[in-house]
């Protein structure tokens, strides 16, 4: 009983540190276009834009089992519904963004087909010939897409009863985005929908038993996944002010895999820390190495990966997972006790009672079928 | 209630069915036994749409089961159980029950995202039954911990919880008590006799403990090289010379 007890009192100062830790995450957030200077918060608003796209690629990768390495192409197409939609019919900024998610929501339905009878490797080399071949495309297009100089808009303006300067409101708004698209993907998961997913992830067969309908879950999944990275990309069109065709080369899809397997699969904040990965560390790299800085962003994915195979955002469970049995090596674990049903003969078996969360949260994805 | 009639499975060259037919009556056990490829599990797999026989019908109340499409055999209130636990590895054992429900779900994708009323209201509902599933089960204590890592046992009744969390009027078990200790035999077989009275369940159920099967059905099938060999009440079947030489095997 007073196992119990402690669990409970834990259970409180664990949700007045989480509702602490919240607040002062909100203080840092909405503070932080005040404190840096306008390079740091354009960053920043970089940071958050990664966000929504690891968001969806997670969706898919991490909570999906599925894999894309085209999801740089779907970000290209939000990025250039935006831009087409401003630079040749003048519409305001808002209103591209419902139909570039739109757009990227049935573009993603239509490579969910293909994608329920594929898996693994065939799935990737699908998707990143999507990513291959829709540059050329977009050079080619040249009355509509401007070819290979791309396009100029406006960029995002603050509007006058705002007070803000530019990079400042742009932060906001890409905040409002990034906010309720990881928000939708939150609501999704923790629904009948996503567990069908989850568990389409984890067995197949017995998702389908249990009476998951597997072709509507994944064929969905895609069309969300998409359509996240269809909003980050008309954002960045909102944030830069320019689109061309190099700009969403292949490279951006396959460094949108790595920031998310870096950040964390299968995590709900590890798009958030993928996409800071993706932002800061090239330019990290840049210092170190002005002569391969390719070569250093390999090396820290290689280094993150050797200390946080399952992503960073899996690393605070790792440490606490090795350090816990240290501090609480002389009593038992209470995470889980065998029911009383047991009957006595079976050994309580304590390699089993490891706390919940040593568990990898960001295992990668199988793709074998049970 | 089930009835197969003249059901045959081919994989390549090997029939692993053949011509088997048998009939299930509402409330009652019927026991699948036989040796190894015998083709007990092909028939379940059949049952649950997960294979399509060469041959042979299969009706559930008067439904033509190979008409529906795979995921639709839930909701007619059909669940099974799998030999080697087909669990959810890194969903909670409170998922995994939860996910037994996805029929009885009606939250759509759209509604899901924006997270409805209605759609926490359906959330509130599955988990509060769930809860009351593992609790009466004995799984309550770990129902927030992942389905891996369990002891063999609970995870044999976190997936009986699953399979009732669908509420089926027909439940088949994939030999449930395989890999059990002897006292844990006997346990979940007491297990099995009190949810099956309980959500008044007709059972079909593949096992190698003869002790677990002769206890629990009224009737048992006997399977050998995808045919029937034996169909009778258990006292019957232990007695069956066919089944004794193609399973039960002789005192030496």
């Amino acid at each position: 009983m007073s196992m119990n007890v402690a669990t409970l009192g834990t259970d409180r100062a664990r949700r007045l540190r989480a509702a602490l830790t919240a607040l002062l995450a909100v203080a840092a957030v909405v503070g932080a276009p005040f404190y840096f200077a306008p390079f740091q918060v354009f960053q920043l608003t970089m940071v958050l834009l990664y966000a929504v796209a690891l968001a969806g690629l997670n969706l898919l990768v991490g909570f999906g089992g599925q894999i894309s390495l085209g999801h740089g192409a779907f970000f290209a197409a939000g990025a250039y519904t935006a831009a087409v939609m401003l630079d040749r019919y003048d519409t305001g900024h808002l209103a591209t963004l419902p139909v570039a998610a739109a757009g990227c929501f049935l573009l993603g339905l239509g490579f969910g087909v293909p994608a329920l009878r594929l898996r693994g490797l065939y799935l990737a080399l699908v998707t990143l010939s999507f990513a291959v071949f829709l540059p050329p495309l977009l050079k080619r297009l040249e009355p509509v897409t401007g070819g290979s100089m791309g396009l100029t808009v406006d960029k995002l303006q603050p509007p006058a009863w705002s007070g803000l300067a530019e990079d400042q409101w742009m932060y906001f708004v890409v905040l409002a985005v990034a906010t309720v698209a990881l928000l939708l993907a939150r609501n999704l998961l923790r629904s009948r929908v996503g567990r069908a997913l989850l568990a389409v992830r984890d067995n197949e067969s017995a998702a389908e038993v249990m009476g998951v309908r597997l072709s509507l879950h994944k064929t969905l999944a895609f069309a969300w996944s998409a359509m996240f990275a269809g909003v980050a990309g008309c954002v960045y069109t909102w944030v830069i002010g320019f689109v061309s065709p190099d700009s969403f080369s292949f490279v951006l899809s396959i460094t949108l895999l790595a920031g998310l397997v870096v950040g964390g699969l299968a995590s709900l904040y590890g798009p958030l820390l993928g996409a800071a990965f993706v932002m800061y560390v090239p330019s990290v790299a840049q210092d170190i190495s002005e002569a391969a800085p390719g070569v250093v962003f390999g090396l820290l994915i290689i280094a993150v990966m050797f200390v946080a195979p399952t992503g960073l955002a899996g690393l605070a469970g790792r440490v606490r997972g090795v350090i816990t049995p240290l501090l609480t090596r002389t009593k038992p674990s209470a995470a889980v006790r065998t029911p009383e049903s047991e009957p006595p003969s079976a050994p309580p078996a304590p390699a089993e009672t490891a706390p919940a969360d040593a568990e990898p949260v960001g295992a990668p994805p199988r793709t074998e079928k049970e | 209630m089930l009835a197969v009639d003249g059901i045959s499975v081919r994989f390549g060259g090997i029939t692993a069915l053949d011509g088997v037919a048998f009939s299930v009556e509402p409330g009652t056990a019927v026991g699948l036994i036989g040796p190894n490829g015998a083709g007990k599990t092909t028939l379940f797999n059949c049952l649950t749409r997960r294979c399509t026989p060469d041959a042979g019908t299969v009706r559930f109340e008067d439904e033509d089961l190979l008409a529906l499409p795979p995921h639709s055999v839930a909701g007619r209130g059909i669940a099974r159980t799998f030999q080697n636990l087909g669990l959810f590895p890194r969903l909670t054992v409170r998922e995994n029950v939860m996910v037994g429900a996805h029929n009885r779900g009606r939250a759509g994708h759209l509604a899901a995202a924006l997270r409805l009323p209605r759609v926490r209201r359906e959330e509130r509902e599955l988990r509060d039954q769930a809860d009351e599933l593992l609790r009466r089960l004995g799984l309550a204590d770990v129902a927030d911990h992942p389905a891996s890592g369990l002891p063999f046992g609970t995870l044999k009744r976190v997936e009986l919880a699953r399979a009732l969390a669908v509420r089926p009027r027909l439940l088949l078990l994939d030999e449930p008590v395989n890999g059990l200790s002897h006292g844990e035999v006997d346990e979940f077989a007491d297990l099995v006799r009190a949810v099956r009275d309980d959500f008044d369940l007709t059972l079909v159920v593949v096992e190698h403990h003869m002790g677990f099967v002769m206890g629990l059905c009224d009737k048992v099938v006997c399977l050998d090289f995808g045919r029937k060999i034996a169909e009778g009440p258990p006292e019957e079947i232990q007695r069956d010379p066919a089944v004794i030489e193609a399973y039960l095997g002789v005192a030496a």
